[in-house]
């Protein structure tokens, strides 16, 4: 536990102290822009971007190597990465527009050549000289080994300026996702919002390459969205949450990799979120499945009950043992069946709220109002006291149950 | 070929000289004047050479059978869907230089219910042309979006997740984020289709206000025995330009033997003409 507790006081060493930023930091990023990837239900366009910056990595470290350099600078293989990327973005949205073939039939062509090459650039590299030593398959599932303050630097540049551009095209990119024909018509280009999206979402995966690798970054700009998803209903705040999902996916990913010799950042970090992604699945209050089940239960109970009732109103017999059970924990009837004084009353109560709604029907069209009749909202909660007087004014006096 | 009554034999001049009119003052001009629109998907043509031409302060129906290309023509009209041939002119003005003008309902069954999204977002959504990527959408316009919400008595609903809303209070949201776009041409798809009877009066309610105020409606309508109650103007279609006119004297049952050809019951169009002549 200790090994732990020191990487989330980030006193696990230097190293470890900028893996733990610089994850939070990219975690952030990537799943505040990827919220609207999310939305946009574009999640795996930005998989074949991501697989297409291997060919940009291996010959940008070929062209740095002819030009006499050492071929492992940073800057100069996202550069490469990101312009590869963009090819492959591309090509997805011309096979689409031009050809019949389905996007996700574009995006596994594209996914595969790109990856293809970039495997057998990958061996190019290998046997070049030089290229023995350059780490380049540690951008496959990244690696936290050789982390520089400089990449951490590249991390927290490069997301805030996602995070930001996000921020700043909230508007069209929530338009377009919801609602693409109305986007047009009110003179939205869809194409260059989509275009500007995608570029947001390769900009994050090219600055996690480093820290996450081209094969999972994926999975962080899509599992944090979809687990703010269960935690808000508005759009807007899904930028933040799923931003603070991810950031915290990324923090205690690289801190529990950090609290034992030779697990992977990258996987862990992956890992950690899709932990966070299945408590939120359970317990989430309104979307999560306990919430969902509780909510079933109490309506199941609330249509037995009533349905119970006017049973007893109407002197039919109950034989349906849950109904039975719940009338009877309730001490509306007794154990054989039969109603209790409370039962009668509570029975007489629901007929008469039922012929209540139906005067009110009559009376107030309006769906607005009577359309929140289910016949388990009281009655009382939809109409004021006077309004019920009136329904009871045309309904004339109570009967009580039991008289014939 | 062209066998509607009142098909033109040439529309690219007829497109031209539509363009070298000289420009009239904003608020001048016919609403929706479509020339030549041709919309194909393959070879198929859905909407083949029609012109059309929707009068100001009315309310016009774009009518005609399943598959007649009524949608198709509204998406084309507004450069939703790419047209293959055809100029569209709103206030004398191209198009796509009159967006500001125009608000469209689409198709409720178009969008996603379970979007992340609350009622009054929806509508401000509304707004988003006017108010630009960072302009604020609180105060004086959040007001405003909710007198459109009110307008088609939802402001109740304000808050609400749009998944819980219903057809019909669907259908109200769509128009409530139309109204907040206070533009001067309403086009809407399928107002109606699949909405509860106090939602069709409400919609009704507000598209006559519109009218009243001077404003142009063009709706697409599939309830042939509402349009005579309801609009002003009729366009109808299949795939070609059959007719078009004042509902009183277009809206007959010749026309639609020639819009509908076998698929309307002759017992169905005596009812029509009818209700019409009444």
């Amino acid at each position: 536990m200790a090994p732990l507790l020191d990487a989330l006081l980030l006193q696990a060493g230097y190293n470890a102290a900028l893996v733990a930023v610089g994850a939070a930091l990219l975690g952030f990023a990537a799943g505040a822009s990827g919220t609207f990837l999310f939305l946009r239900k574009r999640a795996l366009v930005s998989d074949a971007v991501a697989h297409a910056t291997l060919p940009g990595i291996a010959l940008a470290f070929i062209v740095m190597v002819a030009m006499g350099g050492d071929g492992r600078s940073l800057v100069g293989l996202l550069a490469g990465s990101a312009i590869t990327a963009w090819i492959g973005l591309l090509a997805i949205e011309a096979i689409v527009r031009h050809t019949r073939l389905a996007e996700d039939t574009a995006i596994g062509a594209v996914l595969g050549v790109f990856f293809g090459l970039g495997v057998v650039l990958l061996t190019v590299v290998q046997v070049m000289g030089s290229g023995r030593q350059a780490g380049l398959e540690g951008f496959l599932l990244g690696s936290t080994a050789g982390m520089l303050f400089q990449d951490a630097v590249i991390i927290a540049l490069g997301g805030a300026v996602a995070v930001g551009l996000t921020w700043v095209f909230r508007r069209p990119m929530l338009l377009v996702a919801f609602d693409a024909d109305y986007a047009a018509a009110t003179g939205h280009d869809l194409r260059r919002i989509d275009l500007a999206m995608m570029g947001l979402v390769l900009a994050v995966t090219v600055i996690g390459l480093k820290l996450v690798g081209l094969i999972l970054i994926v999975a962080l700009l899509i599992i944090p969205p979809v687990t703010a998803r269960f935690w808000t209903d508005r759009a807007m705040s899904m930028i933040w949450i799923s931003g603070a999902m991810g950031a915290l996916s990324g923090y205690l990913g690289a801190a529990l990799s950090a609290s034992a010799p030779a697990l992977p950042t990258g996987p862990i970090i992956v890992l950690v979120a899709a932990g966070l992604f299945t408590a939120s699945l359970l317990v989430a209050p309104g979307r999560g499945v306990l919430a969902t089940l509780i909510r079933h239960r109490r309506f199941q109970h609330r249509v037995h009950r009533r349905q119970g009732l006017l049973a007893l109103a109407a002197h039919h017999p109950i034989r349906e043992g849950y109904t039975l059970r719940l009338l009877a924990r309730e001490g509306l009837v007794r154990a054989d069946g039969v109603a209790t004084e409370t039962g009668r009353a509570q029975a007489a109560k629901i007929a008469r709220d039922e012929r209540r709604w139906q005067v009110a029907r009559e009376i107030h069209q309006d769906a607005g109002l009577t359309g929140r009749y289910d016949g388990l909202t009281p009655i009382e909660q939809v109409f004021t006291a006077d309004e019920i007087a009136e329904f009871d004014r045309r309904l004339g006096p109570p009967k009580a149950v039991g008289a014939t | 070929m062209a066998r509607g009554p009142a098909a033109t034999p040439n529309p690219t001049v007829a497109a031209r000289d539509g363009m070298v009119l000289p420009a009239a003052g904003p608020g001048t001009g016919t609403p929706l004047a479509v020339r030549g629109l041709t919309v194909s998907y393959g070879e198929n043509p859905a909407v083949f050479s029609v012109d059309a031409d929707f009068p100001p302060a009315a309310m016009s129906a774009i009518v005609g059978p399943n598959g007649a290309g009524k949608s198709t023509f509204l998406k084309a009209s507004l450069g939703v869907i790419p047209r293959l041939a055809g100029e569209v002119d709103v206030f004398g003005k191209p198009v796509e230089q009159a967006r500001a003008r125009i608000a469209y309902v689409p198709q409720r069954a178009s969008v996603d219910w379970d979007f992340p999204t609350t009622v009054i977002d929806v509508v401000k959504m509304g707004l988003y042309r006017e108010v630009g990527l960072l302009g604020r959408l609180s105060g004086a316009r959040s007001t405003r979006a909710m007198r459109c919400l009110d307008r088609v008595g939802m402001a109740d609903f304000a808050h609400r997740q749009i998944g819980q809303l219903s057809g019909g209070q669907q259908q109200r949201v769509f128009l409530a984020r139309a109204l907040a776009q206070d533009a001067d041409l309403y086009l809407l798809d399928e107002p109606f289709a699949g909405v509860d009877a106090a939602t069709e009066r409400a919609i009704i309610d507000v598209l006559r206000d519109l009218k009243a105020e001077g404003r142009a409606i063009v709706a697409v309508h599939h309830d042939l025995s509402t349009v005579p109650a309801y609009f002003d103007h009729v366009f109808l279609i299949n795939v070609r330009r059959i007719a078009e006119g004042p509902v009183a004297t277009t809206f007959t049952p010749e026309t639609l033997q020639a819009t509908y050809g076998g698929r309307l019951a002759a017992t169905h169009l005596d009812e029509l003409a009818i209700t019409g002549g009444a």
